[in-house]
């Protein structure tokens, strides 16, 4: 299609929500969301990067406005990590891994931001006539996250109460196995409970970060539209009807764009507090 | 016009599910957001110099009573532009 025209509102819906992708097997499972990948991947380097090169001239003395503002980002994070994780030197290795996954993820969300019209014709011109830009607004993305997360998770499980002992926990708590002649019954309860506990925990971690992000932008689509067909409202109430039409929905749409903005910054502190705290009660002990 | 028939019917019912979805979800993370935030009021009414360190807590909570809601708009939304059950019919 031509740049900028849509054969139905469905039409321009489906084709801002379609990836770029690029088989490398068999099957839709070995498709690559290339955008996706891509889009990370910056993400990623810009945010780390700013965070090491910054760190990398970093002085003792009076600081300068770039290393001020990343040591206020260290501060909160380990303000809030403190306030969750009590099982030992949190410098070690959680407090590094919620700032990498809270800098990365809010980077991730923020490229929500660009106006996805404008990007969509600047990417046509380099002739990517499709590409998504938002790469936590894929399922694949923030299952990738949770699903590492979870990884860790059952690491620091096995890693602190050794591999027996994780086993005890899945099969004993919470219930226990007193009376013994129930025994048999309280670890099978035992073993849903954990089994539910471990399967609930990556998918509402992944699905929240991709809920918010996939119906924000679909929201924003469907705002936009309503903007642009302001004109089409059918004779009700001549040009009066268009222009109050207009300006609901250009009032909504900006109404929408100031929340998204809470909503971006929000759902990456959600995501980074939910992976301390998974990891701070893989720690625990009962 | 049989098929248009049955495409008809389907679409209608899942707009239906998609009004459900939305609005009781709606409804369910509405309520729980006024309750926490009530007690959130109540309490730094009582003790303000907790409000800062609750209101972090605050926010955190609204990100996860949000979820399930935000879960099920955008699996409405997917039912809304891409309608796994339209596939029954054939092309």
């Amino acid at each position: 299609m031509a740049a900028g025209t849509y054969n139905s509102p469905s039409d321009y819906i489906q084709h801002h929500l379609t990836f770029f992708s690029r088989p490398v097997g068999e099957g839709a499972f070995w498709t690559l969301h290339v955008d996706t990948l891509v889009m990370g991947v910056i993400a990623g380097v810009a945010g780390i990067g700013f965070l090491w090169w910054v760190v990398r001239g970093a002085t003792a003395g009076v600081p300068n406005r770039r290393q001020a503002f990343v040591e206020l980002a260290f501060e909160f994070i380990t303000s809030q990590a403190k306030s969750i994780f009590h099982h030992g030197d949190l410098n070690r290795f959680v407090a590094p891994t919620a700032l990498a996954v809270f800098v990365w993820v809010m980077l991730m969300n923020a490229l929500d931001f660009l106006p996805v019209d404008i990007m969509a014709w600047a990417l046509g011109l380099v002739g990517l006539h499709e590409w998504r830009l938002v790469p936590t607004a894929d399922v694949n993305t923030t299952f990738a996250l949770a699903l590492s997360v979870w990884l860790i998770m059952i690491y620091f499980n096995i890693a602190v109460k050794g591999f027996g002992g994780w086993l005890h926990e899945l099969t004993c708590a919470p219930f226990g196995v007193k009376p013994l002649w129930a025994a048999p019954l309280l670890v099978l309860f035992n073993l849903l409970f954990n089994f539910i506990e471990y399967v609930s925990k990556p998918l509402s971690h992944s699905l929240r970060l991709f809920g918010n992000m996939y119906a924000g932008e679909i929201i924003f689509l469907l705002l936009w539209l309503w903007a642009a067909h302001s004109t089409l409202t059918g004779g009700f109430l001549g040009v009066l009807g268009d222009v109050v039409s207009l300006l609901v929905s250009t009032a909504l749409g900006l109404g929408w764009a100031i929340f998204h903005i809470l909503i971006v910054v929000l759902q990456a502190f959600i995501f980074m507090m939910l992976t301390v705290v998974y990891i701070s009660l893989a720690h625990e002990h009962h | 016009m049989e098929k248009l028939q049955l495409l008809a019917m389907i679409q209608a019912y899942t707009s239906i599910g998609i009004g459900l979805m939305i609005g009781v979800g709606a409804a369910g993370a509405c309520i729980g957001v006024g309750v926490m935030c009530s007690r959130f009021l109540e309490a730094a009414a009582r003790q303000p110099e907790l409000t800062n360190s609750l209101q972090a807590k605050v926010f955190l909570l609204l990100g996860l009573i949000d979820a399930s809601f935000i879960i099920g708009v955008g699996l409405a939304m997917m039912f809304a532009f891409a309608n796994p059950l339209l596939a029954v019919i054939p092309k």
